[in-house]
């Protein structure tokens, strides 16, 4: 008995040391997205080439959505990830043009290309109020019934896609082929 | 001395609640019907909590994010939207994280009851301490009979 009341607090102590220590790496600044597993928000909106697009316009298999934006330098650095996807036909990926001007978006994609399938124009960010976006880049991944089931924040690079990407994509296409 | 430290507290408390009221508010541009729905924004955009500027509440950010989300709660309270109406829309989208004051349910309990528990625990170790030491007490100050007698005897044996 007086073994146990010995180290119920040492146990303790390390429980808590635990559970401190492992909160020192949790990146508070990736919130858990409320739109997993629900389907995407309806809209009816333009592409940014001024063309109307609504949710059926949406590809019928897995996708990305990309918020990106002219002003947003992180999209830079992943902008070759989604160029390969694109060129390479891995995956088709469907941008947010998010708080942004549609010309300087026109301008962006000239000078830097276009991986997109087409970009919805949200210049206003009310799109991306219903998506639950705080920032660009955000990425989601989409499936076929347009049902979101993934969300990354911030860059996309290759580890990401290679860590976070593939496996969940794997997952989603084996359940469609089953 | 003392009033030097005096003077040092009066500093801290002045930093710590002083603090609040200038803070600066990215509010008031926009129109309402009656000085009750200005009341109403101000109370949602000060208790809301920026997704972008995580430390800050959607009143007191300069965030694009903020900037919509108070766009936003301005049009729900103008278009006679109710105050759980406007939070539900925010919690659809955002979640707990929305909240300075997270909404109490299944998945909250812990978080509120949490205190409480500790403070029960708190006060059964502190009652188990307290027995264990009145019982210690009490064992070393009482003599058994035959100590007693031996006592007595010592005693007298001064005399």
């Amino acid at each position: 008995m007086n073994r146990l009341a010995f180290f119920v607090p040492v146990i303790a102590f390390f429980a808590l040391a635990l559970m401190l220590w492992q909160g020192l790496y949790l990146d508070t600044k990736a919130l858990p997205s409320m739109l997993i597993d629900k389907p995407m928000p309806v809209f009816a909106l333009t592409t940014v080439d001024g063309e109307k697009v609504t949710n059926a316009d949406l590809p019928d298999q897995v996708f990305l959505l990309n918020i990106w934006g002219s002003y947003c330098l992180p999209c830079l650095i992943e902008h070759p990830t989604f160029m390969r996807l694109a060129q390479e036909g891995e995956i088709p990926v469907v941008g947010v043009n998010y708080r942004d001007r549609q010309n300087l978006a026109l301008n962006w994609l000239d000078d830097n290309g276009n991986p997109f399938e087409f970009s919805i124009l949200d210049e206003s960010g009310r799109f991306g109020i219903d998506l639950g976006v705080y920032g660009a880049p955000e990425t989601y991944l989409v499936d076929g019934d347009g049902v979101i089931r993934y969300r990354h924040v911030s860059v996309l690079d290759e580890s990401v896609w290679r860590e976070e990407f593939m496996p969940a994509i794997a997952e989603l296409r084996d359940g469609v082929s089953k | 001395m003392r009033h030097f430290y005096t003077l040092i507290c009066l500093v801290f408390v002045l930093l710590t609640f002083g603090n609040s009221s200038i803070a600066i508010a990215q509010v008031d541009t926009f129109k309402f019907d009656t000085p009750e729905q200005q009341q109403r924004f101000r109370k949602l955009s000060d208790e809301l909590r920026c997704p972008m500027c995580q430390n800050t509440n959607l009143s007191g950010s300069t965030g694009g994010v903020a900037e919509d989300l108070r766009r936003e709660i301005h049009r729900m309270i103008v278009e006679g939207l109710t105050d759980a109406d406007i939070e539900k829309f925010m919690f659809d989208r955002y979640g707990d994280f929305i909240f300075y004051k997270p909404r109490l349910r299944a998945e909250t309990a812990f978080l509120w009851f949490a205190p409480i528990l500790f403070l029960l625990l708190g006060f059964a170790a502190g009652y188990m301490v307290w027995r264990k030491s009145k019982l210690s007490v009490h064992k070393s100050a009482s003599l058994d009979v035959g100590q007693l007698n031996r006592l007595n005897d010592l005693l007298d044996s001064k005399q």
